[in-house]
């Protein structure tokens, strides 16, 4: 690597100077707003009211970019942001899994309002350096490079035509740019995306770390909606933050002491409970994948059947043996739940880096059920080297695996074939045309850029161009709202069905994940129930992104005595914990439903956001019926004692001597009419009404009702 | 039969907890049982006997994903 012949290519566009202030209550009072078109960099106010009405992260990001676009505003035109926000908890290291940042911006793949969120030190280093929120607009002319010194109080644009794209590379030359000393590398964070996002829809973002122990650069991912698409688009190819001084105080939180206590009580959970409960600290997110598959969960086959008898083939004990385990793992400081692992010394086996050693970040479950099972794949060396590039190339691995399973069943009927493939043999379990598919994506060429529109746009293709049937492509393409699916089967939990296809955003689990409550505990027996679940949850995960919370110490490690409290569920201690930290950091005295109240007002807003857009109504809650049942005889019959015995008890029907096809339509239509009435009664729930619009009474009791906001919905009453 | 989870399922003869999660393929770590409404320790799972007709409840204690 020349550092100096990249750093001697640099030319400053724009330069901006500031004074670095203290964080007051865990808010800067100040966004950054950059305009890559214009070269424009200034300061913005953070008002009492956005204080108020959108609490921070998810929710500053929303606000921008309502005021940033019109609902003619399409993705790649300039007006489109990226907000980058971390919330006021965020940065704090008392606590475990306060690092996030949430990124919000107009997808690619859906056309509406996206939202992200991801670890690394970017949002609290940003925070640090004074600034709330950043907020990236326009388009540059040529490769720009945006550099935030929080010390020296400077931010410079700077034109930066040598770096690479792909994410490895181009984030270590950063750093040995940006860096004084090898030690000042700890201070950086960069956000980049590489050579895919280019190509494809899917693009996402990298989140940077130093890891310090193993002196190497990490990378965590906002990976939903295409936002390192965007990034792209703008051709930003990185955002660089600088800023010495990391301490627990730097938030200035109301009662400090408060702080470390919760923080405390909780790190000695951590200590005491994991090895008994999930192991994270150990296996990371990987125990899922025997979980899922014991539960006929797993993905496999585009979703076709819930487990396979290779899949302890990609179970924990196989990372474990991977993993380099025993250092620090977490994503932000004092995360000592620490599920973040890493892969050294891994030898690319293809593609453009083959040969090569490097330090990775290694897969977690969302990305082994999609790149791996999801495409009928259980082989941990593929899904390693493709989780490296995906990372590297700035691709979602949620959104390649889920489309990736949906061409191979595509291929496997006939309706693609080698010659529209250019030579691929997209079966499933053939690794080898998946990750050729993949460089593809990265070299902007054949099939690759096909793959990379995504599950939407190649269903309309199919039909368009090859003649396929339209019905069966609905059936099987795993896509709600343009967003591809999640990593779970949800055909025995009607409750995750609504999760997945209300889910403002598309089908990310994020907001709501209630197969173990509803399929396994049948708690929630009654419609009513259903509904309540689908409103609390989705709320409560949404608070998480407003103040910039991981989800995973929610609920992957509970209390001892858990089991024994009113609401299990919710975890009430730690809902407790949240609540008494956030009170700690911002000296509000909010209270467990003053929590879901702030919530509701961002969550209904993003709801408003999406009609804004032309989108948000009941049409575009429809799910897959693949998401729902059995949509082909192989896959009735792979279950046919359960649905059998589901339709002699719910329906009374008599199963002997019918053929699966009767069985099929009458199970189809059974569950499609139990959705709808899951639909209705959430609505209701949420204060909508059957077409899914917010009322206006219950904006008003939001207090969410600001006149912009009552005009879009007062049209589409 | 008894009940699981408010939801019908074959009785046998010694049917310990242990044995209804194996059989039942419960692997999640996180869970808790009560027979007729009592609690049962993990420590008795592997003695503690399922009568025909009893009402056993194993809830998974996550919102998970
Ligand atoms: S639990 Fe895992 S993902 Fe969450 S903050 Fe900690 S290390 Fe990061």
């Amino acid at each position: 690597m020349n550092v100096e012949k990249i750093k001697a290519a640099h030319k400053l566009l724009a330069e901006f100077k500031y004074t670095p202030g203290k964080l007051d209550k865990g808010y800067a009072n100040k966004s950054l707003y950059i305009n890559v078109s214009e070269n424009k960099i200034e300061a913005k106010p953070v008002t009492e009211m956005m204080k108020e009405k959108f609490t921070g992260g998810r929710g500053f990001g929303l606000w921008y970019l309502w005021n940033a676009v019109t609902p003619e505003t399409k993705w790649n035109d300039p007006e489109n942001e990226i907000i980058i926000s971390p919330g006021p908890v965020g940065g704090i290291t008392q606590y475990p899994g306060a690092g996030k940042s949430l990124v919000v911006s107009l997808s690619p793949l859906t056309g509406s309002v996206m939202d992200s969120n991801v670890g690394g030190h970017f949002g609290p280093l940003l925070k640090f350096s004074g600034w709330d929120a950043l907020e990236l607009q326009g388009k540059a002319e040529k490769d720009v490079v945006i550099f935030i010194d929080g010390n020296a109080g400077i931010i410079r644009i700077e034109e930066a035509p040598e770096e690479a794209l792909d994410s490895h590379l181009l984030v270590e030359q950063l750093y040995e740019i940006y860096a004084d000393t090898p030690e000042d590398k700890r201070n950086i964070s960069v956000v980049s995306t590489g050579a895919a996002a280019e190509h494809i829809l899917y693009g996402m973002l990298n989140f940077s770390l130093y890891d310090t122990r193993r002196k190497a650069v990490r990378l965590k991912q906002a990976g939903r909606g295409g936002i390192g698409t965007v990034l792209r688009d703008k051709k930003v190819k990185a955002i660089v933050v600088k800023f010495k001084g990391v301490k627990g105080n730097l938030n200035n939180p109301a009662d400090f002491a408060a702080l470390a206590k919760t923080g405390i009580k909780m790190h000695k959970e951590i200590h005491a409970g994991d090895d008994k409960q999930c192991q994270m600290r150990v296996r990371g997110t990987t125990y899922l994948v025997k979980i899922m598959n014991d539960y006929d969960l797993l993905p496999v086959c585009n979703f076709k059947y819930g487990s396979h008898p290779d899949g302890n083939k990609i179970a924990a004990p196989k990372w474990i043996e991977n993993f380099n385990i025993g250092k620090a793992d977490g994503c932000w400081y004092g995360c000592t739940l620490s599920c973040s692992k890493v892969i050294c010394d891994y030898e690319l086996k293809t593609g453009p880096y083959k040969g090569q050693k490097v330090v990775t970040d290694a897969p977690e479950y969302e990305t082994i059920a999609g790149v791996g099972s999801n495409c009928g794949i259980f082989d941990p060396q593929f899904i390693i080297e493709a989780n490296f590039y995906c990372d590297t190339y700035g691709v979602d691995t949620i959104s390649f695996g889920t489309t990736t399973a949906f061409l191979m069943e595509c291929y496997e009927n006939g309706i693609i074939n080698r010659q529209i493939t250019g030579g691929l043999d997209l079966r499933f379990g053939n690794q080898d045309a998946a990750m050729e598919l993949l460089h593809q994506m990265a070299r902007g060429e054949g099939f690759g850029r096909i793959a990379g529109l995504g599950v939407r746009k190649c269903k309309e293709l199919f039909v368009r161009e090859y003649g396929a049937g339209a019905a069966f492509l609905n059936d099987i393409g795993m896509e709600v709202k343009g967003l591809e699916y999640a990593e779970y089967v949800s055909k025995e939990s009607l409750v995750q069905q609504g999760g997945f296809g209300m889910a403002n955003k598309g089908p990310q689990h994020d907001e709501a994940w209630l197969i173990f409550m509803d399929m396994v505990n049948n708690q929630l027996p009654t419609f009513e129930n259903k509904a309540e679940a689908l409103h609390y949850f989705p709320m409560f995960r949404t608070w998480l992104g407003l103040v910039g919370l991981c989800k995973l110490p929610w609920n992957d490690i509970v209390p001892e005595n858990n089991a024994q409290t009113d609401e299990p569920a919710k975890i009430p201690e730690h809902v407790q914990n949240y609540v008494d930290i956030f009170n700690a950091v911002t000296g509000k005295n909010i209270d467990k439903k003053e929590m879901i109240l702030q919530s509701e007002r961002v969550y209904n807003f993003q709801k408003v956001f999406n009609i804004k857009m032309g989108f948000g109504t009941r049409e575009h809650d429809k799910i897959p019926y693949r998401s729902v049942g059995p949509v082909t005889v192989e896959e009735y019959e792979s279950r046919q004692d359960r649905y059998d015995s589901q339709l002699k008890e719910l329906l009374g029907m008599e199963t002997e001597g019918k053929s699966t096809e009767e069985k099929l339509k009458a199970l189809r239509e059974y569950r499609e009419a139990q959705y709808e009435k899951l639909v209705d009664a959430v609505y209701e729930r949420r204060g909508w009404t059957p077409n899914g619009i917010p009322k206006l009474e219950t904006l008003q009791k939001l207090g969410i009702d600001l006149p912009e906001v009552v005009e879009v919905v007062q049209k589409s009453l | 039969m008894i009940k699981v989870n408010g939801r019908n399922f074959e009785w046998e003869k010694n049917l310990t907890v242990t044995k209804l999660l194996q059989k039942k393929n419960y692997t999640f770590p996180s869970i808790v049982v009560q027979i007729n409404g009592k609690f049962i320790p993990q420590a008795q799972y592997e003695t503690a006997l399922i009568n025909d007709g009893d009402d056993v409840k194993v809830i998974h204690l996550t919102s998970g994903g």
